[in-house]
């Protein structure tokens, strides 16, 4: 078999705010009914978390749960696990009205770390990232730069962000000129 | 610039982020209608230099419709609903008439 790598295989740019590509993870999409506690029962079983509220998240370290949209949630689980998972998630909606994917290899994870990773994203995005408005936990689905994108809060000074594995390079490239050209010292002061 | 309430994920959201969908409330005319009736689902349009109501899609985030009402003259927005209702909410329409006595749109006013 064929080695299966990420987009960009852990690339890192080290900086004020370090901008990392995360290497695999495991991705499922799940559509649905959210309010269908079937649904809740077994993102709960597959990642230990509950269904986030809209426009959150909630991940311990590789695993946790992302609100994408109404009737749409992105399950998290360690990348060698996902087909598993994958199949877990169709025998315990079966009968249901839903759509189970699993996208891992169609899409790219970066971790920013840093003090101004408010501003290196903010930068990019049409979102009011002010850290008074954006606590950890939130989500946003928007835009970095050209390309749509979600990102989410993990702690104070770090976020998560997924994008398509096809611009994976510009992303990285984006967030790491981003980084690079510094913090303007705004949403911090 | 516009920012438009997303209600389906309760997001502010930027107009670069939206893709406009054109007007809102056509009533479709298909199989067993009158020409005329066609031809006004297909091409008539309201063009008003004031208030207006149109669908938006939240193309970069949720990836659902909803309807907006605004002034296309000032981009004021007095309020955005679901898409699922077949016309304004009264809360938005006195919001506008309070705004814009004598506003006209359609059969609507
Ligand atoms: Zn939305």
């Amino acid at each position: 078999m064929s080695d299966v790598i990420s987009a960009l295989q852990g690339r890192t740019a080290e900086g004020v705010v370090t901008i990392q590509e995360m290497g695999l993870c495991g991705m499922i999409t799940l559509r649905g009914d959210l309010a269908d506690p079937k649904i809740a029962a077994i993102c709960r079983d597959l990642t230990g978390h509950d269904l986030p509220a809209k426009g959150h998240a909630t991940t311990t370290g590789e695993t946790g749960l992302a609100w994408m949209s109404p009737d749409e949630v992105l399950i998290l689980v360690p990348y060698a696990t996902s087909e598993v998972a994958l199949s877990m998630a169709q025998e315990a909606l079966k009968g249901s009205h839903f759509l189970a994917f699993d996208v891992s290899d169609a899409r790219a994870m970066f971790q920013l770390t840093g003090k101004y990773v408010h501003e290196i994203l903010a930068k990019l995005a049409p979102v009011d990232l002010d850290p008074a408005h954006f606590p950890v936990g939130r989500l946003r689905r928007s835009r970095l730069g050209q390309v749509a994108a979600a990102f989410w809060k993990v702690d104070q000074d770090s976020f998560r962000v997924v994008c398509f594995r096809s611009v994976a390079d510009y992303t990285f490239n984006l967030l790491a000129a981003s980084a690079k050209a510094g913090p303007v010292d705004h949403l911090n002061g | 610039m516009l920012t438009l309430y997303c209600p389906c994920c309760g997001e502010d959201v930027d107009e670069t982020d939206l893709h406009a969908g054109g007007e809102a409330h056509l009533k479709r005319f298909g199989p067993g209608s009158s020409d005329e009736e066609f031809e006004g689902y297909l091409f008539m349009r309201e063009n008003p230099k004031g208030v207006h109501f149109e669908r938006w899609h939240h193309t970069y985030g949720c990836g659902k419709w909803f309807l907006a009402a605004r002034c296309t003259q000032t981009l004021e927005v007095f309020g955005t609903y679901p898409a699922q209702t077949l016309e304004p909410p009264k809360d938005i329409r006195d919001k506008i008439t309070k705004k814009r006595p004598g506003w006209t749109w359609g059969a609507l006013s």
